[in-house]
């Protein structure tokens, strides 16, 4: 069973609020989710399959410039919200005080 | 003969190179009709102006006798794909002041094939839904009735092509965002096989499960459009080499095999009746049709809400406002961070990271994402058995037609449509949904789809059973 402490946790970690007047509502629509998914818990699987592996392969490339220096600083640089030149303005996060 | 906007794009590439048509005409006709229909379905976020250069540039190439028969044809575009210097907002607050920086692979494998571009379509927010009920614009309307919904969440790419407000559309397809629209809408829709089609420039959701593919009104037009779109890319080392799987011979005969044992519960009556008719009318062709067994099927949509809101929930932690996208003011750094995702996130999609931060965490990452991904790699490996006695596997899309709106409000309920077409983004192979017929609700005869599975790079195996449908129905 999750609970509202819970899913506020799990907010707090994920970066987002969930709102007092949903709270009830996310909490027991994610209490549904889980006991769906949860038939994973249950699902035996033939044996040697447990870990295994997703099919890999390496994908290399020679090392290089993939473009011009500076080629989408200004398209970049339009859509920060606060800047300096070509800087991101950000708020200060080390207090020198 | 029909309206320049409901020709497909085999009719309309003839016409043009017979001179009976410009491409000014077509363009004209397809605007026309989206700023004409666009304001009861909402099938386009942005109807875009004529690009006066790409028109002239078109006709000159069409003129000089070039043989891209995308040339000039007028696409519609989902809303996550880029097309620089244009929006690209997902359908969410959080991106809708965002214009894209560069060109998507896909697009500039059109802009190469002179296609022109009619609009940016709505979606579910970050294609999260089978409906576009979770577009932060509002829902688009299924132009068979207007009281369903189109799917989702390519839903706006299906409205505008089922609507004739373009000539075809691309989509793009994590669990079913391609297939389950097209087979509500009445059209043909493509999931190719994963890294078949560049990810570049497409705004992520489960990058282990996206591709983007066509939808369009004939399965000789979604054939032409992924032939355009498709090919390895150095911008997306998922993308694959033309021959990494072995080739499959395209048979004249099928060997079709259907997973009975799936099919016994859960699908709507008249959907299932359709689904055998289709089948029958198969087999008098001269296919075959064989039972297969599919067991770890049944969790695989468990196994699909455990890995995607995973990735949902990785992919979605670069959209923090800072750098762009929607931005609010706190009082801390903290603060600016959940203060613009919280107002920049819809709710499906606050739900999405939620659940995927919590499959993710410590305690909890052996019980359902591990374990997932182990039923993940069973699931593809009974599909490739499967795959040595049949050529394709069959079933019917979705178990029922299009739903009204606000039916399947119970997250849960949303997610069970999606149970059949998740599997081909769990193992990776290509899928297509082919209009199989209609069924009857509240008096409209709506469209549903027959999808199916082939291995990895078998495409024009799909294409050709896809054919074989369109020549019995």
């Amino acid at each position: 069973m999750a609970t509202r402490e819970e899913v506020t946790k799990l907010a707090a970690l994920a970066r987002v609020r969930v709102k007092e007047t949903e709270l009830d509502t996310f909490t027991s629509e994610f209490d549904s989710i889980l006991a769906y998914i949860g038939q994973l818990e249950k699902l035996d699987l033939p044996q040697g399959r447990r870990g295994e592996k997703p099919a890999l392969r390496n994908v290399m490339r020679e090392d290089g410039e993939p473009h011009a220096a500076g080629a989408y600083t200004k398209k970049l640089v339009a859509q920060f919200r606060a800047r300096e030149g070509d800087a991101l303005s950000v708020k200060q996060i080390i207090s020198h005080e | 003969m029909s309206k320049l906007n409901e020709l497909t794009i085999e009719e309309a590439a003839k016409q043009l190179r017979a001179r009976e048509l410009t491409v000014r005409e077509l363009w004209d006709a397809c605007e026309a009709a989206a700023r004409a229909k666009n304001p009861e379905l909402n099938a386009y976020l942005e109807i875009f102006d004529a690009d006066e250069v790409a028109i002239t540039a078109a006709q000159e190439r069409i003129d000089a006798g070039d043989a891209s028969l995308l040339c000039g044809i007028p696409l519609a575009i989902k809303d996550n794909i880029l097309i620089e210097g244009k929006l690209a907002s997902a359908a969410s607050v959080m991106l809708k002041n965002y214009t894209a920086t560069y060109d998507a692979t896909v697009i500039t494998k059109l802009k190469e094939a002179g296609a022109l571009f009619v609009g940016r379509t709505n979606m579910d927010e970050f294609a999260m839904g089978s409906s576009t009920e979770h577009s932060a614009f509002g829902p688009t309307k299924n132009p068979h009735d207007t009281s369903r919904v189109p799917g989702g969440s390519s839903g706006g790419s299906a409205a505008a092509v089922a609507g004739n407000l373009a000539i075809a559309a691309l989509g793009s397809d994590t669990g079913g965002s391609i297939r389950q629209p097209a087979a509500l809408t009445g059209l043909v829709g493509l999931k190719p096989t994963y890294g078949a089609v560049s990810r570049s420039g497409l705004i992520a959701l489960g990058s282990s499960l996206d591709q983007i593919g066509p939808l369009a009104k004939s399965v000789a037009d979604a054939h032409l459009l992924y032939t355009a779109i498709k090919g390895s890319d150095a911008r997306d080392a998922t993308s694959i080499p033309d021959s990494l799987y072995p080739a499959k011979e395209v048979r004249k005969v099928m060997r079709i095999g259907v997973p009975r044992h799936l099919l016994t519960e859960g699908v709507d009556k008249d959907v299932n009746a359709a689904f055998t008719a289709l089948l029958e009318k198969l087999s008098d062709a001269g296919h075959t049709i064989v039972d297969v067994e599919l067991p770890t099927s049944a969790h695989a949509l468990a196994a699909y809400y455990v890995i995607m809101p995973a990735e949902v929930s990785t992919n979605l932690a670069r959209l923090d406002g800072i750098r762009y996208g929607h931005a609010m003011q706190g009082a801390t750094l903290l603060d600016d961070y959940i203060d613009s995702r919280t107002e920049g996130f819809g709710k499906e999609t606050r739900r999405r990271v939620l659940l995927g931060t919590f499959v993710l965490s410590s305690g909890y990452i052996d019980a359902y994402y591990k374990k997932a991904d182990a039923a993940r790699s069973v699931l593809r490996a009974e599909y490739d058995t499967a795959f040595e006695s049949v050529d394709v596997i069959a079933f019917p899309t979705t178990p029922s037609p299009a739903f009204t709106f606000g039916e399947k409000s119970d997250p849960l309920s949303m997610y069970l449509g999606d149970i059949f077409t998740i599997t081909a983004n769990l193992t990776g192979m290509p899928a297509i949904s082919i209009p199989m017929g209609t069924v009857e609700r509240e008096g409209k005869q709506l469209p549903v789809g027959i999808h199916f599975t082939a291995p990895h790079q078998a495409e024009e195996i799909l294409f050709a059973i896809g054919a074989s449908v369109e020549k019995v129905r």
